[in-house]
């Protein structure tokens, strides 16, 4: 037991209304509840947030690197998903 | 000096020296993260301690600042509660102190944010939302060390039993009290003890912790008759002003 | 979390191939400027030296806590008093930011706090002397973490990518340890003989150890080549010695202090500062175990976690007991 360190949490801060959530690294903590307090300590020490989420990190699942081409190149060859892609003449206006 | 003045100094100094026992923990704290934390709760009292020694300093009206009273005032004319001064102990012990404290600064506030006296009534609004994280920081603790494991359970009840006999001064009323409630300007102590034993009673059940039964209760700290450690916690606190007098720093 | 998982793989030949090929995409993924993150192939030479680099800076923030802890409880007026606090709290919350990041390439904040203990990991020699007058509270703020921040910046640009984002939010806390420490000092200065003869000795006491801080000479620093490459440094130890020496010699000026040092003078046609030899037994003693509080320090440390053993096991006691009650519910 004594050798056994709390479990490690991840932090998220909400910096201000209307932006989400940004991952700003991680704390240990027994509880939830202590990840939480611990998080508000050591994270907004200067009005760094106006929300937390603490997240157990073994509860994370993650993309592989080396899945990276398979997962994140196709995009790529997919123009036709972005607005620049379609030729409008410009005396078309509203588009 | 007024009523008013030795009011205003018993909340400063209790502020002020449970504050210097919090910082004493600093490096020496049972996990990283706690460090931080008890850092925290030392800062905001030191910071209601300097709002209310600056008070007391201009009510007082001698040209003394809060540094001078928290600095070169001998262990007579300090007027904190019996209970801040007592050591830090093991962990449980500054959680019991804690929760003491902190259940009864709660009430405390909540009154005295209604206070006649405005700028107690500005301060008292400040310090709640403080003091509200501060119960939440000793209540999970108190849960934690009394249902935790066997020692730790001991030591939680150990503290609890030791610390017991100066909680009955945060609800000791002399005419300094009774003065201040009668103008309004702050709660009469013995009427914030419903409200303290129900808060507390709670957490110890829930700790499964067990709560002392009536016994003598030591008194004296808001008259300035201390335990023998308040004079070392001064003798530390206040040696670079003395021997430096009129230093600037 | 993380295992590196290639030497699994088991097929040889290949292996070889595929690690000089990863090798090489990894190198040119540091000279693009591109970042490496957790998860990504790196060599392990790479890992090992970030894990050692980034816990000698995390134990370096939470030893650093004690000499300046040492005066919370004396600081001369509660504004300092104030201060202080919250700097050394802020040296805590480096110390965890820092961990954070280590935590990431693989060892757990445990191992590297048990290293700490048994004396196998190092930090900085600096935290090794003693702190015996409050001018020392003014000389470390000013010139430790001076010396630290001109470290520290060129790490926010590190190639990798989470010792990189805890440096910058290191650095912008760090820059009021600097200003408070030096506001200190001028307080000092405009005060009696006796706080100008307190400050003159910190100073004397703080300079050489401060320069020290940069580790040795470029001619003796066996990492820098290899950290230079990797871009986990971007700056030499010397360049960035003779960085601090020119920005720090006019504020001691300013301050009306003497440099403890005879053969420092301007040179008029390099723009820079020419200093004495630094005294490189005493770095090495102090490194070895050897200085004022070496032992000091580490027993410190080790008391508070083992004093703290029986709370953080009757958290997790707890924290078992909640769950299973919420299991049961």
């Amino acid at each position: 037991m004594s050798k056994q360190q709390w479990p490690l949490y991840e932090v998220f801060i909400r910096s201000k209304a209307g932006l989400s959530h940004k991952h700003v690294g991680s704390v240990h903590a027994a509880d939830a509840q202590m990840a939480l307090d611990n998080a508000r300590d050591v994270y907004t020490r200067r009005m760094e947030g106006v929300s937390l989420w603490v997240v157990e990190a073994n509860a994370i699942t993650a993309s592989e690197p080396e899945d990276k081409a398979a997962w994140f190149e196709p995009a790529e060859n997919k123009v036709y998903r972005h607005p620049t892609f379609y030729e409008i003449p410009d005396e078309v206006k509203g588009l | 000096m007024s009523a008013l003045f030795d009011a205003v100094l018993r909340l400063a100094d209790s502020n002020l020296i449970l504050g210097q026992r919090l910082s004493e923990w600093c490096a020496k704290g049972p996990q990283m993260e706690e460090d931080v934390a008890l850092t925290n709760v030392a800062l905001d009292l030191i910071g209601h301690a300097n709002l209310l020694l600056g008070y007391a300093a201009e009510i007082e009206g001698k040209g003394q600042d809060a540094d001078q009273l928290a600095f070169l005032r001998d262990g007579d004319k300090f007027h904190n509660l019996l209970l801040v001064e007592q050591p830090n102990g093991d962990y449980a012990h500054t959680i019991a102190r804690q929760l003491f404290f902190d259940a009864w600064a709660n009430a405390w506030y909540a009154q005295m944010a209604q206070s006649s006296d405005q700028r107690l009534a500005e301060i008292a609004a400040r310090a709640l939302k403080e003091t509200r994280y501060h119960w939440r920081h000793s209540t999970q603790w108190a849960l934690r060390l009394g249902d935790g494991t066997e020692e730790s359970h001991q030591r939680m009840q150990a503290a609890i039993d030791a610390l017991w006999m100066f909680t009955g001064e945060l609800f000791a009323d002399d005419e300094v009290d009774v003065e201040m409630a009668e103008q309004g300007i702050m709660p009469l102590p013995s009427s914030l003890a419903p409200q303290w034993n129900t808060a507390i009673s709670a957490v110890l059940e829930e700790a499964t912790l067990s709560m002392p039964g009536d016994q003598w209760m030591q008194s004296g700290g808001k008259q300035g008759r201390h335990t023998e450690h308040l004079g070392y916690i001064l003798a530390e606190m206040q040696f670079l002003p003395r021997a430096y007098p009129g230093a600037a720093w | 979390m993380y295992t590196q998982g290639l030497d699994q793989q088991g097929d040889g030949p290949t292996l070889v191939e595929n690690e000089q090929d990863l090798l090489e995409k990894f190198q040119a993924k540091v000279d693009a400027e591109e970042k490496i993150e957790p998860k990504d192939w790196m060599p392990a030479a790479y890992r090992k030296t970030l894990i050692r680099q980034i816990a000698q800076h995390a134990h370096s923030e939470i030893i650093g806590m004690q000499p300046e802890g040492n005066w919370i409880t004396r600081a001369p007026s509660l504004r300092r008093k104030q201060i202080l606090l919250a700097k050394v709290q802020d040296e805590a919350g480096h110390g965890l930011y820092l961990y954070s990041a280590a935590e990431t390439l693989g060892v757990s904040r445990d191992e590297l706090v048990d290293q700490l203990i048994d004396g196998t990991a190092k930090y900085s020699s600096i935290f090794n002397y003693p702190t015996t007058s409050w001018a020392d509270i003014g000389a470390i703020g000013w010139l430790v973490d001076g010396a630290a921040i001109m470290n520290q910046i060129p790490l926010c640009r590190c190639s990798y990518g989470p010792y990189a984002r805890a440096m910058v939010r290191v650095c912008k806390e760090e820059s009021f340890h600097q200003r408070q420490g030096y506001e200190i000092m001028i307080a000092l200065s405009r005060g009696s003989d006796e706080q100008k003869a307190m400050m003159q000795d910190a100073f004397n006491r703080w300079w050489w150890p401060s320069l020290m801080m940069f580790g040795p000479s470029d001619n003796d620093s066996k990492h820098s080549a290899q950290s230079m490459a990797w871009k986990i440094k971007r700056f030499s130890n010397d360049e960035l010695r003779q960085k601090f020496v020119d920005a720090t010699v006019p504020q001691a000026e300013y301050l009306g202090l003497t440099v403890p040092d005879p053969d420092l003078k301007f040179n008029e046609e390099t723009g820079h500062y020419e200093f004495g030899e630094i005294d490189w037994q005493e770095f090495y003693d102090v490194i070895q175990g050897n200085g004022p509080c070496n032992r000091q320090r580490l027993a410190a440390r080790k008391s508070a976690h083992e004093n703290g053993a029986w709370v953080r096991e009757a958290a997790a006691a707890y924290a078992e007991k909640q769950r299973q009650r919420k299991e049961a519910a």
